[in-house]
């Protein structure tokens, strides 16, 4: 792994069935499915590899049954890959952090990475406050001194402009846009050298989804962490990432810098893609 | 410094019935440090095409691109690994496209002096750096703190002329930049073009205007439709 490289992933699969031996021919972008017609196994991912570098933005882009969020869960250990092999910068001695037990996957995750999801029900409790939902990935990351946490809590939320007085506040009562940058707070809470952002701003307006945005972009440059952005939307694509992938029926069918993707997409789904945005 | 061999541009366009389009063949040429090659045929003759190979917005189809970095490591641009691309651009590699790619919600300022953070320059230096070019390129001060898509066609050209200049890059690729300035602003672009040449920046530039480009260039690639 060369010094630049944070993460590297190397032929990542999910499938959910036993797989037969007519599924590679039969599911991927050619044949235009994921479900195997003989034997039923549907290929969520297969075969997805790639370095993400320190303080690199990658995008990953593809419809909706492309695979996107289910590469981002497995790196988050959300969903157990069926293959592959994922190893972080300086962790586990360079072993494939698939093979880790339950319990270490979880303390990599709580100490190295942070995840928002695109449905805040996924990435936040609503039944504790906004302040312990961050409490809660600090304590995953061991710290475990309360005027620590919530001095950090107060720092972070108002980091991802929240006002103070939210703290105390319940994720439930509060606005789509809120509860989003509460998730983003929450993510960098162990300030991790990899946040993972799954659809992050679909379903807001577009005042709100451009806030977060800007709040994105802006705590990657101060903090300078690695982000894997997924989304379907090209202008996200466009705003943050310097590399992007292209997936389709859970495969890369093109990766490149995102100026190349987005002005001269090789691929014909890459371009329909493109070709296709409002 | 960069030498371009047989360099060709295909489009195959799969989502109009796999049409192809070819936008320039077998271009070959080579720029030395502190020369310019000017770019000079009709529209339509692949010269915005040959700029964007070059910066790798576009795929070549064939060919080489070799460049020698600042550390002396010659590369083949065509087909370099992403991350190559993206710190070259960032350290090296300058491009004034035909349109300034405008990031929404940053201000003036911020875009120009964001250039030279990202390339390791303290913000107070580069905001400096950033206001200077920004006054000698005659942008009015009261719009430094303004978002550029609301500035008209030839401010944001000069936009973009800073942003490619502020970090000194080592080759500065030209698409067009004076061609919606008044004589003013030209007059001082130009003049900025050519002290950056004479400190050694290599350029390879398309400019309409045939006497100016005449002027400008060491040597002209005259490209046909």
């Amino acid at each position: 792994m060369s010094s630049d490289v944070l993460l590297q992933a190397r032929g990542i699969g999910k499938r959910y069935g036993a797989g037969c031996e007519a599924c590679a021919e039969l599911t991927g972008p050619q044949a235009g499915v994921n479900r195997c017609p003989r034997c039923g196994t549907v290929h969520a991912l297969c075969d997805v590899s790639f370095d993400l570098h320190e303080g690199e933005i990658l995008g990953i882009v593809g419809e909706s049954g492309s695979g996107k969020s289910t590469l981002v869960q497995c790196l988050y250990f959300d969903v157990d890959a069926s293959e592959g092999e994922l190893r972080l910068r300086g962790e586990a001695d360079g072993e494939n952090l698939f093979d880790l037990p339950r319990s270490r996957k979880r303390r990599v995750r709580g100490r190295l990475m942070g995840m928002v999801y695109q449905n805040p029900l996924r990435g936040l409790r609503m039944d504790i406050t906004s302040g312990a939902n961050v409490a809660e990935k600090l304590l995953e990351a061991d710290v475990f001194n309360f005027r620590r946490i919530r001095d950090r809590a107060a720092e972070l939320l108002a980091s991802t402009e929240i006002p103070a007085g939210y703290l105390d506040a319940f994720p439930r009562s509060l606005s789509g846009g809120m509860q989003q940058r509460i998730q983003i707070a929450k993510a960098l809470a162990n300030n991790p050298p990899l946040v993972l952002l799954d659809e992050v701003t679909s379903g807001l307006d577009v005042s709100v989804q451009a806030r977060v945005l800007d709040l994105i972009r802006e705590l990657q440059r101060e903090r300078g962490m690695s982000m894997i952005v997924v989304s379907h939307d090209m202008g996200v694509i466009r705003l943050l990432a310097d590399r992007t992938l292209v997936l389709k029926n859970g495969r890369v069918v093109e990766r490149g810098l995102t100026d190349q993707i987005l002005e001269d997409p090789q691929h014909p789904y890459s371009q329909l893609l493109v070709h296709s945005t409002l | 410094m960069i030498r371009v061999q047989g360099l060709t541009k295909t489009f195959h366009m799969h989502v109009r019935g796999g049409a192809v389009l070819p936008a320039f063949q077998d271009v070959s040429f080579h720029v030395n440090p502190g020369e310019f090659v000017g770019i000079s045929g009709p529209s339509g003759s692949g010269k915005s095409s040959l700029l964007k190979c070059l910066y790798r917005t576009y795929l070549p189809s064939r060919g080489e691109i070799w460049y020698t970095d600042g550390d002396s490591v010659t590369r083949n641009l065509a087909s370099e690994d992403e991350h190559v691309i993206i710190s070259l651009r960032r350290q090296e590699i300058g491009y004034v496209s035909q349109f300034f790619p405008v990031i929404p919600r940053v201000s003036a300022l911020d875009t120009i002096a964001n250039g030279m953070v990202a390339r390791g320059f303290d913000r107070t230096e580069s905001e400096e750096r950033a206001r200077s070019l920004l006054a000698r390129l005659g942008i009015s001060r009261s719009l430094w703190d303004m978002f550029p898509s609301t500035f008209s066609g030839g401010e944001k050209q000069r936009l973009n002329i800073i942003h490619a200049v502020i970090t000194s890059p080592r080759l500065l690729l030209l698409d067009e930049p004076t061609a919606s300035l008044d004589a003013e602003s030209a007059r001082e672009a130009v003049a900025l073009i050519t002290e950056m040449k004479q400190q050694g920046t290599a350029m390879i530039g398309v400019f309409h205007d045939r006497a100016l480009l005449g002027r400008l260039s060491d040597r002209v690639l005259e490209m046909s439709a």
